[in-house]
């Protein structure tokens, strides 16, 4: 296919405006902007219509396209690496530049383009945003792990520069984090993730001895890395395929933010809003169920291996956690924040639990519905003057309806609303698989808990989003800001228009083939022709069905029945109490790891430099240094000066008075007589000299006074203007000359 | 014999050296850009050997002998190999730069720091091309002495401390190795660095003189761990660093340090490999010492300087810990390409190392000579005010910290998927300092220098962005760090013919 051939220009777009951003745009704003959004564009245009070559190019599934040459030498062969597509690969394709171009023509109107609130970096985040482009598409297309892993690393270069964008912004409250402090949280702890990941890549490297991902998933290298064994300390002896998939998944908790390191999320919303739109919910986050995704092989090759437990209990466990703490937030952008970590905790257990297709599936209508959902928050914000909390808001309904409507349709779908939002058909697809599994292994097994875990979150989900929409939109401004918002500019709402449209259909790809016929789940059809379909479980799906319309229901009740009136504190506080406090600190995790790891590393870091140059390193030095110094004084006081120098005055005394005797005997009678006939001779001589002299020697002579000087410079270093020195060359010079003299 | 190329760009610089010092003192203009011209001579050359080095053929090539003292056999004898020739490539490099960047810079007794610059520039290119151990030693040393004129003369307010601490230490080092290179030349009868690397082990193999040659290796290797630095042999780097001028920092970070790594790889692990290989596990501890805890020690620091100095240490801890698992594969059947991999990353490292944390220090002369500060704390907000300053820093700070797409990345990647497949629990331990590094560059210098509020009142009007002369010297290292982070082959093909060919012979 011709189409397939262009494939690694898909990334190239954004990266080019991002070169041009950098190298010469940046002054002009709307060049900037328009060759972001141009390249977005184009990437959009390209991924489309290869998405739909894909669709429509039969068997697909089986014959992945890849565009490959050789990147470096090792060794005796060479890494090779290229850009792929399979339906994974084809599916996000459909998504990211699709998501990418509605957020990058929405940041025109959030940054404040043609308004005097234009931020003052305005191209800069256009060229941020484009390199992030960059960094996912070219993760989605690339054929090998390390590929990846670079584009992935990219991408949080990015994530950190833009959640730092205003970076200096201060907050009165000290305890607050600012932007800089959640770029740096954010990036060292994915970065934490990032190493785990990376000695999983080494480690299936020098296992395999290649990170093409059509090498690794071969039937022969996932056999073989099956049955090798390999013995850790403390662990015991596991598969090889299960320690490298629980390393490489290291990576996934830190870039999807599970739990541990889910810590950095929500503060990442320190950053505009359409950054936490992209990165921080529909893109970059889901990389790391991409990741797993796309590894999914390996992560299946030892079947109820540890590693099916660890994913399938970390994303269960963040699922639900996440979204406790997501209920007691009053921040908007916070609830969506936690709300995303619990959403990818779904996507992870589902994966663990082998649910692949369903897992991608969430994967894809979650980034559409969290995108739109972000997009409207942060066109409330926008609206409302900058207000975040959702304690100032209420009543926009009238004042923003574009916002309202959209996000309502953003919010169902997150609820997993039935029948009519692409939420509940992937979100019930997760569920159903659950459940098929507990059926099959019974009670003492992961699908179990993964299942009964994911049902509560459920609950919650729904409920936290009818607070939300009843505390944003409905009852009446308890703010000045919201008594005076209002809609915001097309930029704005007609990305939220489309991203709507998106968050309803889009599930009808997936309706289980119970319903819709035979063949019909085309979803099922495209992306997961190997696995078998996930069967329909009627009493999961009304079950869901009924808790998401319960949940909406319940948080309407508490919230929008009788609304909130200004300064009336939330029900929840008086109704969970100590709990509520528990839920709303966010189970005290930012403070656990303020106490161990960063205080940690700093203590260590200070002891390490005190031990090197206070305690032990240094001071040795030092102490060798003056040893040596004592020493030399010592020898000096001892033994230069006594011994050394009472030899040297004697052979002073000694050659003084050599030298008058020589004086008196030699010089005097002989060398002078010499000397005086020579001076006789040379004064005749002189006058018949002068004339040459005039003319020709001047030259020479004032080059060799230049000479001389040069000379004297350097001899300058010599003459120290210690007295012992001068007498030891006189001494030396006179042992010589008699030296000379005797042996002649 | 055809165009003795190799000794024109050797003696290239002491050329420039003499015709300096007949210059007259006053004539300082004349004298910088002298040396700047005169030293695009080498470069051009440089770039032409890297160009004319035959990869098919490998080995050592453009090599020269001639007697010099027929007596004690010792010749002068150069030549370089895959490993070399980016190695004289970089030296020719940062010294261009150096001149360059030094002429806008260096006020006092202009003469004299050309002069020695100049020496110093020999010196580097010697130790790089000698394949005799006289010849070698005498490079080595000639490094040494103008480097400490140019702390102690050029240097900050401890020069005096730093430029003895920097002296002894290194003086230390190369007495050790000249015995070393004595108990060498007695066994095999010449100084012949080839001869030595094919005969040494046959005519004292190391499992029946386990004693003196341990002794031999040891002198070798603390000789050239002391210049790498390695723990812990460091403390001399940070305080020299902190002292020097920007220039002389660039050298000494850029190229001084890669001779001790040089020297292990071209001395210390072919003629000693055996022993090498048998004390790998010490080399290899050393090596994650220095990394992670060089790492940490960073942390530690509010002085810029002082924080770049330490982090060389763990830097090169990447090198020392992919030469230790080339050394660790030696005993190890079906590890060569491994071994490959970690020797291609360690050497790759030098030369990343050079261009990445020679940036660094040209990045902290730049502010340094507008605030007169180093102080971390001082700035802030610098990214909205100095916004080329900003990028260029921060492009060098995520090429530091292994960031893919940019140069450090590839060695450290190479020297760490080779170390895993040899001596995984070493590469585990050493992986921390990856993140600790991305600690250190983001937080202490990023964001206290760069992000949040610009200090109006102590620096308004006082800072201004990169000035031209600024952005020139920065600019071919950050290309650099591009085209390597991109397309690493161009140089990696070098290293690894060599590499492989010198751990096929062994």
């Amino acid at each position: 296919m011709f189409m397939f051939n262009l494939l690694w220009l898909i990334p190239l777009f954004p990266f080019t405006a991002f070169v041009l951003i950098v190298l010469g745009a940046n002054p002009n704003k709307k060049l900037s902007h328009s060759l972001a959004i141009g390249g977005i564009g184009l990437s959009w245009i390209l991924g489309w219509l290869t998405f739909f070559t894909a669709v429509f190019t039969p068997h697909f599934g089986e014959h992945p396209v890849r565009l490959t040459f050789d990147w470096f030498p090792t060794g005796n062969t060479w890494f090779e690496t290229g850009v792929m597509i399979d339906p994974l690969t084809a599916i996000m394709l459909f998504m990211v530049p699709f998501v990418c171009l509605m957020i990058f023509i929405y940041s025109v109107g959030y940054m404040g383009y043609g308004t005097e609130h234009v931020d003052p970096r305005y191209s800069r985040f256009f060229a941020y945003i484009s390199l992030f482009a960059t960094g996912m598409l070219g993760l989605i297309l690339a054929d090998n792990l390390l590929l990846l892993f670079i584009f992935w690393e990219i991408m949080g270069l990015c994530s950190y520069l833009l959640i730092g964008f205003w970076f200096e912004k201060k907050y009165p409250d000290p305890r607050q984090i600012t932007p800089k402090q959640a770029g740096l949280k954010a990036f060292i702890t994915t970065r934490i993730g990032d190493v785990i990941m990376l000695l999983g890549m080494l480690f299936l490297y020098s296992r395999v001895g290649n990170l093409t991902f059509e090498h690794i998933f071969s039937h022969e290298t996932l056999h073989m890395l099956a049955e090798a064994q390999v013995t850790l300390p403390l662990v015991g002896t596991l598969p090889v395929a299960t320690v490298i998939a629980i390393l490489i998944f290291g990576g996934a908790v830190g870039k999807s933010a599970q739990f541990p390191l889910h810590v950095w999320l929500p503060d990442a919303m320190e950053g505009p809003t359409p950054v936490s739109a992209l990165i921080h919910a529909a893109t970059m986050v889901s990389a790391g169920v991409y990741l797993v995704a796309r590894m999914f092989p390996l992560f299946a090759a030892v079947e109820h291996g540890p590693q099916v437990g660890v994913v399938a209990f970390i994303g269960a466990f963040t699922a639900l956690f996440a979204s406790t703490i997501a209920v007691a937030q009053n921040d908007i952008k916070k609830v969506l924040a936690y709300s995303t970590i619990s959403q990818l905790g779904y996507m992870i257990a589902a994966l663990g639990i082998g649910a692949y297709v369903a897992g991608a599936f969430h994967l894809i209508t979650h980034s559409f519905f969290k995108a739109l959902l972000f997009l409207g928050s942060g066109s409330v914000i926008i609206g409302c003057h900058h207000e975040q909390d959702m304690m100032h808001m209420g009543g926009l309904r009238q004042k923003m309806p574009i916002t309202f409507w959209t996000f309502v349709a953003g919010a169902f779908a997150l609820s997993g609303f039935p029948l009519i939002t692409a939420g509940f058909w992937s979100k019930d697809e997760i569920l159903a698989h659950a459940w098929e599994g507990f059926m099959h292994e019974g009670v003492v097994s992961w699908p179990f808990y993964v299942w009964l875990l994911l049902t509560i979150a459920a609950f919650l989900t729904a409920f936290y989003t009818g607070r939300q929409i009843s505390l944003t939109f409905l009852g009446q401004p308890r703010s000045h800001h919201a008594e005076h918002a209002h809609e915001t500019p097309h930029s704005m709402t007609v990305p939220l228009m489309l991203l709507a449209f998106f968050a309803l259909t889009l599930g009808f790809a997936g309706i289980p083939e119970e319903i819709i016929g035979h063949g019909r789940n085309w979803f099922h059809h495209f992306v997961g022709h190997e696995f078998a379909a996930t069967p329909l479980s009627v009493p999961v799906m009304l079950l869901s069905a009924v808790l998401a319309v319960s949940g909406l229901f319940f948080g309407w009740l508490v919230y929008g029945r009788k609304p909130l009136a200004k300064g009336q504190p939330d029900p929840l506080v008086k109704a969970l109490g100590p709990v509520h406090t528990v839920l709303k600190n966010k189970y005290y995790f930012d403070e656990l790891y303020q106490a161990t790891v960063v205080r940690g590393a700093i203590g260590l870091a200070e002891l390490f430099f005190k031990f090197d140059n206070r305690w032990v390193i240094d001071p040795l030095v030092n102490a060798v240094g003056r040893g040596g110094a004592a020493l030399a004084s010592g020898l000096y006081r001892f033994f230069d000066l006594p011994v050394i120098d009472g030899a040297v005055n004697l052979a002073g005394k000694v050659g003084v008075a050599l030298s008058v005797a020589l004086f008196h005997f030699v010089d005097m009678p002989i060398i002078d007589s010499a000397v005086n006939l020579v001076g006789r001779t040379g004064a005749a001589l002189s006058a018949a000299w002068d004339w040459i002299d005039l003319h020709i020697v001047d030259g020479l002579v004032n080059f060799s006074g230049w000479f001389t000087e040069r000379v004297g410079r350097a001899f300058r270093l010599i003459q120290t203007g210690r007295v012992q020195n001068y007498a030891l060359v006189v001494v030396a010079a006179l042992i010589l000359l008699v030296a000379v003299y005797l042996l002649r | 014999m055809g165009f003795p190329l190799l000794t024109v760009i050797l003696f290239f610089p002491l050329l420039g050296a003499i015709v300096v010092w007949l210059i007259p003192k006053e004539k300082e203009q004349l004298i910088r850009w002298f040396s700047i011209v005169l030293s695009f001579i080498p470069l051009a050359l440089s770039i032409y050997l890297w160009i004319a080095y035959t990869r098919s053929a490998g080995g050592m090539q453009f090599e020269e002998i001639y007697n010099w003292i027929p007596v004690l056999k010792i010749r002068y004898h150069v030549g370089v190999d895959g490993i070399s020739v980016p190695l004289v490539f970089l030296t020719s490099l940062l010294s261009t730069l150096s001149h360059f960047y030094s002429a806008y810079t260096i006020k006092k007794q202009v003469k004299e720091y050309y002069l020695f610059f100049l020496l110093l520039q020999m010196g580097m290119y010697g130790v790089f091309m000698s394949l005799d151990f006289v010849l070698f030693y005498v490079f080595w040393e000639i490094g040494l002495v103008p480097m400490y004129f140019l702390i102690g003369i050029w240097g900050g307010a401890r020069r005096e401390y730093a430029a003895i601490k920097f002296f002894l230490y290194t003086l230390i080092g190369s007495v050790a190795m000249l015995l070393a290179i004595l108990y060498v030349y007695f066994n095999v009868g010449s100084f012949d660095i080839l001869e030595a690397t094919e005969k040494f082990h046959l005519i004292r193999p190391f499992a029946a003189n386990i004693v003196p040659v341990s002794l031999a290796f040891w002198a070798f290797f603390v000789g050239f761990a002391i210049k790498v630095p390695s723990f812990p042999f460091h403390t001399w780097l940070p305080d020299a660093h902190t002292e020097a001028p920007t220039a002389g920092s660039v050298i000494l970070a850029g190229i001084l340090l890669k001779l001790g790594a040089y020297g292990m790889v071209r001395i210390a692990l072919p003629i000693f490999s055996e022993a090498f290989s048998y004390y790998a596990w010490v080399v290899g501890i050393l090596a994650v010492i220095s990394i992670v805890y060089g790492a940490f020690v960073c942390m530690a620091q509010w002085d810029l300087k002082r924080l770049i100095a330490y982090s060389s240490v763990s830097h090169m801890g990447y090198v020392m810990l992919g030469i230790a698992a080339a050394a660790f594969a030696l005993r190890m059947p079906g590890k060569e390409t491994s071994a490959a991999i970690a020797l291609n990353g360690a050497v790759l490292q030098m030369f990343n190392h050079g261009i990445i944390t020679g940036g660094l220090f040209f990045l902290v002369g730049i502010i340094y000579e507008q605030a007169h500060t180093r102080e971390l704390k001082a700035f802030g907000g610098l990214a909205s005010k100095l916004p080329t300053y900003y990028g260029i820093f921060a492009v060098t700070g995520f090429a530091s910290l292994g960031l893919p797409g940019l140069a450090g990345f590839w060695a450290e990647f190479m020297v760490f998927r080779g170390a895993f497949d040899i001596i995984p629990i070493y590469a585990v331990i050493g992986a921390v300092g990856i993140v600790v590094t991305a600690g250190y560059i983001l937080w202490k210098i990023i964001q206290y220098m760069f992000l949040g509020t610009f200090n109006e009142e102590r620096w308004g009007g006082k800072l201004v962005d990169m000035a031209t002369f600024e952005k020139v010297t920065m600019w071919p290292l950050v290309l650099f760090m591009f085209a390597i982070g991109v397309y690493p082959a161009f140089i990696v093909n070098l290293l690894n013919d060599a590499t492989t060919a010198l751990l096929a012979k062994l």
